[in-house]
């Protein structure tokens, strides 16, 4: 499905080369939810910028569905940390701005719009401006945005970085109840480690300078992941040993 | 009905867009109102302490006189024609000038030396200039005009075009638009407050350039009037042209104002 091979990518930086990744290689099968934690300057975001073809490796490559990234495509929803949304388009407008792109007739596209609002459950507001949302709703509508094209794999970037705790539950578990019902390979950036094993299948944990995955651990609890499921020991173990990988990383080799 | 469930209906009156911390516009209007009365006080007074100036009555009566006999239609109707043509054509030319500029890093490089060196010219300046190469008829007047609109316009619309959010950018990229769509669906919508303010920035700096315009070889025009009426000492008839220039002006202001209200409501900080 999706296929990382030695990818590496060097940016100049005050003259100097910083890699932001070193050499990683990864594997995502169909519909697998992969979360990737890890500290800053681990090249996490890059890493997802050069899936989504925002961003070209310096050498190496990434395939998805056996062909490699040249450019943004429509099998690849992308979801950033910022929301993104554009603020003079009503969330349906939102919504059906890939539909569009894609030359959908208007019934159908407000057909599937609608669809999707409701999903992440703002009905209420498909009229509504981004400007009159909280920060939770704008990322719902993110992410209705994205399942609106119907892409096979979803990159999203920290997307529930920039809000409240409380807030952050509901939305994993919205995520995963969407996910459940549409079912999508995901790649889900976060540095919340709670939060990484809680939705995956496999957590990638990452290290820093140069970026380079660390470790990879498989999951195995089982979906619909619930509440007891978050409180339960098994979850701990998991977190802890996730935790660890990530804050008592050795230095480079 | 409670109390929570009161605050909850505002609650949802917020979330659907109403504007709270707006005050009540009669208010404003009366602080408005206030503060002209107030204007036309201190002018009566500083007339009645002896200054050389005018009273209200007399600038009343004699614009009721310029109005009576056509003269402030007429020059009103050559000054608005000089402005908005020249306004108009500098704003139509300033808006695809900043966009390619913007977009395209060669363009710019090409333009801007020469934008910015064109900037530091007070548009007045170019007046000699442009009456000697274009005559004396409308042409110089209006170019200058236009220059002046276009300078301030086409500088602004720039930096909204560099200033868009790459996120934004890559986000229409990502859901699968073109260059073409970017540049319709995102650049021009995201560009359009600083374009609105390039605008009443331009508005503004027509009208200044306007009367100066005038003062040379003009046979109507607002600003011609109050020249001739420089030459027989008649203090009413150049304040009645000052007082229509600012009265247009802020007119034409608003209009603009209201239109960016109207284009630019999605924004966040208001």
């Amino acid at each position: 499905m999706i296929s990382i091979e030695h990818v590496r990518k060097v940016f100049p930086l005050n003259g100097r080369e910083f890699v932001a990744l070193g050499d990683v290689s990864l594997e995502l099968a169909g519909n697998e939810f992969v979360t990737v934690v890890g500290p800053s300057g681990c090249g996490k975001t890059t890493l997802m910028n050069i899936l989504a073809g925002l961003e070209t490796p310096s050498s190496g490559r990434a395939l998805v569905n056996g062909a490699p990234v040249t450019g943004p495509g429509p099998e690849r929803g992308v979801i950033f940390q910022q929301y993104a949304l554009f603020p003079w388009l009503t969330v349906r407008e939102n919504v059906e701005f890939g539909l569009r792109n894609k030359g959908v007739p208007k019934a159908e596209r407000r057909r599937i719009a609608d669809h999707f609002i409701e999903l992440v459950g703002l009905g209420k507001f498909a009229g509504a401006l981004p400007k009159t949302l909280s920060g939770g709703m704008r990322q719902r509508v993110a992410i209705a945005r994205a399942y609106a094209v119907n892409p096979s794999i979803l990159l999203m970037d920290e997307p529930f970085g920039a809000v409240d705790a409380m807030t952050r539950v509901r939305l994993q578990e919205q995520l995963l109840a969407t996910w459940d019902r549409e079912k999508r390979t995901i790649l889900f950036i976060t540095h919340d480690v709670d939060e990484a094993v809680f939705l995956a299948n496999r957590v990638v944990v990452m290290a820093a300078h140069p970026g380079r995955i660390a470790e990879i651990v498989d999951v195995g609890l089982p979906y619909p992941r619930t509440d007891e499921i978050r409180l339960s020991p098994a979850f701990t173990a998991l977190r802890n040993r996730v935790w660890s990988a990530v804050h008592h990383q050795e230095p480079v080799p | 009905m409670s109390l929570v469930e009161a605050d909850t209906r505002a609650g949802a009156a917020v979330a659907a867009g109403a504007q709270p911390r707006r005050r009540p516009p009669v208010r404003k209007l009366i602080l408005n109102l206030i503060s002209v009365v107030i204007g036309i006080g201190l002018w009566w007074g500083f007339s009645l302490a002896g200054h050389d100036i005018p009273a209200p009555p007399a600038v009343l009566t004699r614009a009721g006189e310029l109005i009576a006999d056509g003269t402030l239609a007429a020059d009103v109707l050559a000054s608005l024609t000089r402005v908005l043509a020249g306004f108009l054509l500098g704003v139509a030319l300033a808006v695809p000038v900043g966009f390619l500029m913007g977009w395209y890093a060669p363009v710019r490089a090409l333009v801007e030396p020469w934008i910015q060196f064109f900037r530091t010219i007070p548009p007045l300046a170019i007046i000699p200039l442009a009456i000697v190469l274009m005559g004396i008829e409308e042409t110089p007047k209006i170019f200058v005009i236009f220059l002046a609109s276009f300078l301030s316009c086409v500088i602004a619309t720039l930096q909204g075009v560099v200033g868009v959010d790459r996120t934004l950018i890559n986000a229409a990229r990502v859901l699968g638009a073109n260059d073409r769509i970017i540049f319709g669906r995102v650049v021009i919508p995201a560009s359009s407050p600083f374009i609105l303010v390039g605008m009443r920035v331009g508005l503004g700096s027509s009208w200044a350039t306007l009367v100066a315009a005038e003062l040379i070889a003009a046979q109507q025009g607002l600003g011609y009037r109050m020249q001739s009426a420089q030459l027989y000492y008649d203090l009413p008839t150049i304040f009645v042209g000052l007082i229509t220039i600012g009265v247009l002006g802020l007119g034409m202001d608003r209009i603009l104002l209201l239109a960016e209200k109207r284009l630019t409501s999605w924004q966040e900080t208001r």
